[in-house]
């Protein structure tokens, strides 16, 4: 099962910065391991997060992208005390959905 | 007469403007960039995962004895985990020891959880395949030190000798190279590549914020490091055998540094590059 994110939300003047730290190994698919053999790519394609089911940001990750990424982004709307979420899918077909509480 | 005084006024204010635009290029670093990179991250430090981890496991029943490390005494009683490390190295009187926050974990694991120390000791740091458990415990009790100034007190003579033996080990040069770790720390103003190289020795402030910020994570091998291992880096670099785990020696050590980062607010678990 894949491991949790860490998010944070706050809004401030009609404004929602949203942190999200994720959880995962991001393996390029380029690394050896200590006997020679490839380590096989693994890596999250697509994060998503949500606001009152609406995609307010959308992105495709890569093999580039440092293992446990952390992501920071703002859109416009949102309150203390509603919802924001926020979830992953990897090459692998594993997924991963959090949920945050806007905080003022 | 007038417009040849203004011209060279204005000759003047553009040649000083040019000066300041140079000494302000100047002066971003590459330790400036650096450090700008560490607080642009600093609110998304993956530690917090491994301090997770160890939260889980310190309350987790373990080992042979099926017990959790609640009843573990770190030196402000049994379980008290809340700004203990800031105290540590100190004295244990039931191991008869100076004994720094990891070899006081391995105590706790053997004693109370029934492990052995071989089992613990012979792989105490994470890798790529393996995470370690003594290694994320380590991150949870230092966590809970966080804001807590250091006050590691030299009173008991066994501390006090501890202190002394590390500071000779600081300075005590040895090995291929005759490297001592006052050869890298024990001048002000040197880096190694993009790394300025805190001075340990003479310079309080460098050898405050070094200590207070170990443990950290370490964005290059995306794992949290324990002291231990960075001692034993540091080992490793100067080309000396390699330290025994949680060891007389690395205790000593640690104790020295651990001293003179006295008085400074601790801020780790950190983020180093």
């Amino acid at each position: 099962m894949a491991n949790p994110m860490k998010i944070r939300a706050t809004a401030k003047e009609g404004v929602t910065e949203v942190k999200i730290l994720m959880q995962h190994e991001m393996e390029t698919g380029l690394r050896k391991d200590a006997d020679g053999t490839l380590i096989p790519a693994w890596f999250i394609t697509e994060v998503k997060a949500q606001y009152q089911g609406r995609i307010v940001m959308e992105a495709q990750f890569g093999q580039s992208v440092s293992k446990n990424p952390y992501l920071l982004f703002r859109f416009k709307g949102g309150a203390a005390g509603e919802k924001v979420s926020v979830s992953w899918v990897d090459n692998k077909g594993e997924s991963r959905t959090d949920e945050a509480m806007i905080a003022a | 007469m007038r417009t040849k005084q203004a011209y060279k006024a204005l000759l003047l204010l553009a040649l000083s403007a040019s000066f300041a635009a140079v000494a302000a290029e100047a002066t971003v670093t590459d330790s400036d960039r650096i450090e700008q990179y560490r607080e642009m991250i600093s609110d998304g430090n993956p530690a917090e995962f491994d301090e997770m981890r160890g939260e889980e496991l310190w309350k987790k029943a373990a080992g042979p004895n099926k017990v959790s490390l609640e009843q573990c005494d770190l030196g402000k009683g049994a379980g008290v985990v809340k700004g203990a490390y800031s105290q540590m190295p100190r004295y244990f009187k039931d191991t008869n020891k100076v004994q720094d926050l990891e070899s006081r974990l391995l105590t706790c694991m053997t004693t109370l959880q029934g492990f052995t120390e071989d089992e613990i000791s012979a792989k105490p740091f994470a890798s790529d395949k393996k995470q370690s458990d003594i290694s994320s415990l380590t991150t949870y009790v230092v966590g809970q030190s966080k804001g807590i100034k250091m006050a590691v007190s030299t009173k008991h003579p066994k501390v006090k000798e501890s202190y002394e033996i590390g500071k000779r080990i600081f300075n005590y040069r040895a090995g291929p190279y005759d490297f001592a770790c006052s050869t890298c720390h024990a001048t002000t103003g040197v880096r190694i590549r993009m790394q300025d190289l805190p001075n340990l020795s003479y310079n309080k402030k460098d050898a405050q914020s070094a200590y207070t910020t170990w443990p950290a994570y370490r964005v290059s091998q995306g794992q949290t490091r324990s002291f231990q291992w960075r001692l034993n880096d540091c080992f490793r670099q100067q080309r000396f055998p390699e330290p025994k785990f949680a060891s007389e020696a690395t205790v000593a050590l640690t104790t020295f540094l651990a001293v003179s980062a006295n008085g400074a607010e601790f801020a780790g678990p950190g983020l180093k590059r």
